[in-house]
């Protein structure tokens, strides 16, 4: 490592961002990746269907993440893109005969493109009321999907554009899919906080008047980052309804996405990209073992998340990070001493 | 008066029935706000809870308790438990986070929103259900030639302008309005002041609750409530909010009526969109006035 | 009340000194800003009616002791004595019922509150005694003219005066003045500290921090000086010479 020499007898201190662990993650990330991989060979369908609903979520998550605990900007209406991903997929491949697979990505595009003017709006919303204001424009989507016969109204449609395609090609298609977008988000997200806008992000959080006169362009800025994520959001709600084959209003643009995505955030740890993996983790496994018990497991989780929001605020990994110095995926810049 | 004058008058004053209700929805979010800067998520949730709460204590059968008490009793309980519940709430819970800036006590009314929803469709079922007033809900009068209004919708809308009154008042005029104001605006200097600020915003949620219960049983005596209906009621309470501006409770107040007018002329043109057009009215206020109608100016009151 | 005429004396006599005899004192006083110590076992005194000046280059803790002293930071319940009771780590909100008002630096008025308000604000822990706003209003003539006006609407000056009145409204037996004169044109300054002259000449204890160690002089009967959190020197204002005080400021 090049550093200046100071003196004799001063060590090179250079800043770093990679770390042990992390380089010990990439061995392990690449395994775990190859194994999922394969597991149409090695599991059955309806596992395949829970590891694509995973994947779904953990992209969502990363994607509030990047919003919320990178950028700063607290939504409580990703579902709104989610949704229009899921509707756009069906208009794509229904009406525009795209192939349904291929629409996936499309229909994220199709999500960042509503966010633009959405941005010019909402953002005139600070902090709870941006939330909020978030939530009133997922509202607005639902209504209009709700009052558009062509997409099926209030009661929704099916994706018949699936028809051609038999179920052993469609299943693991579809994981596959789901696969590597949730790879290419956790990479992506990875990268993003890596380069020159994570740096940016950081300033911004910190104070967006001195991040400003550091020469970032704060506006643009968070604005890029929405678009993000509403384009991960999209091509998450797409995916989602590919696997399931039929969307509703009331399916696609429900709070409980946010509810769900919150939750698995906060309690993984908020501003890490280990946080929101964990917490999908933990969230489906509540949900595999717990769902039997109805609402009752709604309001454990809901529980949950006020105590962990009250006593740890960093969630599982953020804790668990601070205590033993664990970064698997490291973006924070260090100032470490060469020997 | 011709009939499709008469019939958009009708939809007019319906409307400003309507925006009393959910003024007093509004009222009660910008206070909280305004003291603390927390945006509430369960404030919705809250008057549900507290609609619930008086059809319980009203109810002679068909709930677990069934106590059965007469409204004039039941309606002061409510009160009296939203606004001890507030305190709690706010000393207990979220003034823990409240030094953590502005997600995580978002994010806390969040779970408190979900807990809330979800205990209420565990324990009443996903009916919606109504309070009775003893024919109070059907009664109307005559305003003039040919306009009759339910005595409900007046009775709300003047219980609206009452308590924004009060509030205003109490905010303007007296100490505890002086430390809330103080409070929000700088909690260290309050401090010095001898103020306890921790106290002064339970008082402040509890005080916004209390509003909220009231808010809450009107909504059940004027139509049904479920318990999946929180959402929608923040959003109205946020919609007006918004429109209004943060200047005032009266802008609050304000807000709430072209929120309601909107609404009930959208509903009016086609039964679905009646919400959608009070959605379209707040993006246009956030388009072309994002400060609101009534914007803060240097001194308040 | 017997032993304060021993001007300038200190170190080993203060631990002495009847408590009942001071009216503050602080006793090996630390304050940290999460890790960073900002104020290491200070001993400071103040006695019924007196002046004290705090003076010190710029962080060097004067602000720090105030904030201690009114609460706003954290101390042990025994590091800080008023009126012969230890009131350490008590509240703001607790310590200003006591008798202890700060002014604080840059003034940090209530701007959603007007003129007349910030001075009510300062009457809510109901402290007993005789200042009301028309009192203030004699002391500040200016204030009264401008009683409705947004406070932070005012001048620098009048800003410092409704400061200075919002303190007084609290009764305090005890008033903590942070850097008066910051940002004030030198003819405004000479007012405030006119008017603080005429408060303490009606028996008022006051601890002022100056930058100005000149006007510190002139207005204490007593000096301390800090330098990086410790008190470098201390001793009557007219004791002191110019250049001991100039190595105790700068620590040279």
């Amino acid at each position: 490592m090049t550093a200046p020499d100071t003196g004799p007898s001063s060590a090179h201190w250079r800043v770093s961002q990679s770390t042990r662990a992390g380089r010990f993650g990439l061995l392990v990330w690449a395994a775990l990746l190859a194994a999922a991989a394969a597991l149409p060979w090695w599991a059955d369908a309806s596992y395949m269907r829970l590891a694509t609903e995973f994947a779904c979520l953990l992209v969502l998550a990363q994607m509030w993440n990047l919003l919320a605990g990178y950028g700063g900007m607290v939504s409580v209406g990703q579902q709104g893109y989610l949704g229009i991903g899921g509707y756009a997929l069906i208009a794509l491949a229904d009406y525009g005969g795209i192939n349904p697979f291929a629409c996936v990505l499309l229909a994220g595009g199709v999500a960042a493109a509503v966010s633009v003017p959405t941005a010019a709006l909402v953002f005139r919303l600070q902090g709870g009321h941006f939330a909020i204001g978030t939530w009133v424009v997922a509202e607005v989507f639902r209504l209009v999907a709700s009052n558009t016969a062509a997409l099926g109204g209030g009661s929704g449609r099916s994706l018949q554009a699936m028809r051609e395609f038999a179920r052993a090609l469609r299943e693991p298609l579809t994981y596959w899919i789901g696969l590597a977008v949730a790879a290419a988000s956790v990479t992506g997200v990875y990268l993003l906080m890596r380069s020159r806008l994570g740096l940016a992000l950081a300033a911004l959080r910190d104070s967006e008047v001195a991040a400003e006169s550091q020469g970032v362009n704060v506006r643009f800025t968070k604005v890029l980052v929405y678009v993000l994520s509403a384009l991960g959001c999209g091509v998450a709600g797409a995916l989602y309804f590919l696997m399931n084959l039929r969307i509703s209003p009331d399916a696609a643009f429900t709070v409980g996405w946010s509810a769900a995505i919150i939750f698995i955030v906060v309690i993984g740890g908020i501003g890490t990209i280990e946080g929101p993996i964990i917490g999908t983790l933990l969230y489906f496994a509540l949900r595999e073992t717990l769902a039997d018990f109805g609402t009752w497991y709604l309001i454990a989780l809901g529980i949950v998340a006020i105590v962990a929001m009250v006593r740890f605020p960093k969630g599982i990994w953020g804790t668990l990070a601070e205590r033993y110095g664990l970064y698997l995926f490291p973006v924070q810049r260090r100032v470490v001493r060469d020997p | 008066m011709p009939a499709a004058l008469l019939g958009w008058t009708d939809t007019l004053v319906q409307g400003v029935m309507l925006g009393g209700l959910y003024g007093l929805f509004a009222v009660g979010l910008s206070l909280v706000f305004g003291v603390m800067r927390i945006v509430n998520i369960a404030h919705g949730d809250l008057i549900v809870l507290a609609a619930f709460g008086a059809i319980v204590a009203t109810s002679a059968s068909g709930t677990v308790p069934a106590p059965g008490l007469p409204l004039w009793i039941a309606a002061p309980l409510v009160v009296a438990a939203m606004y001890a519940f507030g305190y709690i709430l706010q000393r207990g819970v979220l003034n823990t986070t409240i030094a953590g800036g502005e997600l995580p006590p978002l994010l806390v009314t969040f779970g408190v929103s979900i807990v809330i929803q979800n205990l209420l469709l565990e324990f009443y079922s996903a009916d919606p259900r109504s309070l009775a007033a003893g024919g109070l809900e059907t009664r109307s009068v005559e305003l003039f030639a040919g306009v009759t209004v339910g005595v409900l919708p007046l009775a709300t809308l003047a219980i609206a302008l009452g308590i924004t009154a009060f509030l205003q008042w109490l905010f303007g005029r007296t100490n505890i309005g002086r430390a809330f104001r103080a409070a929000s605006d700088d909690p260290e200097i309050a401090g010095l002041m001898g103020i306890a600020t921790r106290h002064v915003y339970a008082l402040a949620t509890a005080l916004a609750l209390a509003v909220v219960a009231i808010a809450g049983m009107l909504l059940a005596v004027r139509t049904t409530v479920a318990p999946a209906d929180g959402p929608n009621n923040l959003i109205y309470a946020f919609e007006a909010v918004i429109i209004g501006g943060l200047g005032s409770f009266w802008g609050t107040l304000a807000g709430g009526v072209i929120l309601g007018i909107s609404q009930a002329i959208g509903f009016r043109l086609s039964p679905g969109w009646g919400a959608f057009a009070g959605h379209i009215v707040f993006l246009a206020i956030l388009a072309l006035r994002p400060q609101g109608l009534f914007p803060r100016t240097r001194t308040q009151a | 009340m017997t032993p304060q005429g021993r001007p300038g004396a200190r170190a080993p006599a203060a631990g002495e000194r009847p408590a009942a005899a001071l009216l503050l004192r602080t006793r090996r006083l630390d304050a940290f800003y999460g890790d960073y110590q900002a104020l290491a076992g200070i001993d400071f005194e103040v006695r019924p009616g007196e002046v004290v000046g705090v003076i010190g280059a710029n962080g060097a803790g004067k602000t720090t002791l105030l904030r201690t002293l009114a609460g706003l930071l954290p101390c042990p319940r025994a590091a800080l004595e008023f009126q012969g009771r230890s009131i350490g780590g008590l509240p703001a909100n607790r310590i200003v019922a006591l008798g202890i008002a700060l002014v604080p630096e840059g003034r940090r008025l209530f701007p959603s509150l007007s003129v007349e308000e910030n001075l009510r604000i300062g009457a809510f822990a109901r402290r007993p005694g005789d200042w009301n706003v028309g009192r203030v209003y004699e002391l500040f003539p200016v204030l009264g003219e401008r009683r409705r006006a947004g406070a932070t609407d005012l001048s620098g000056g009048q800003q410092q005066m409704v400061a200075i009145g919002r303190a007084l409204m609290s009764n305090p037996s005890l008033l903590l003045c942070d850097e008066l004169s910051l940002g004030l044109a030198p003819v405004v300054v000479r007012d405030i500290y006119a008017a603080l002259a005429k408060l303490t000449a009606q028996g008022l204890s006051a601890v002022i921090v100056e930058q100005d160690v000149a006007l510190a002089r002139s207005t204490a009967a007593r000096l301390y000086c800090i330098q990086e959190g410790r008190v470098s020197l201390e001793g009557d204002a007219a004791s002191l010479t110019r250049e001991r005080i100039a190595r105790a400021y700068f620590g040279i």
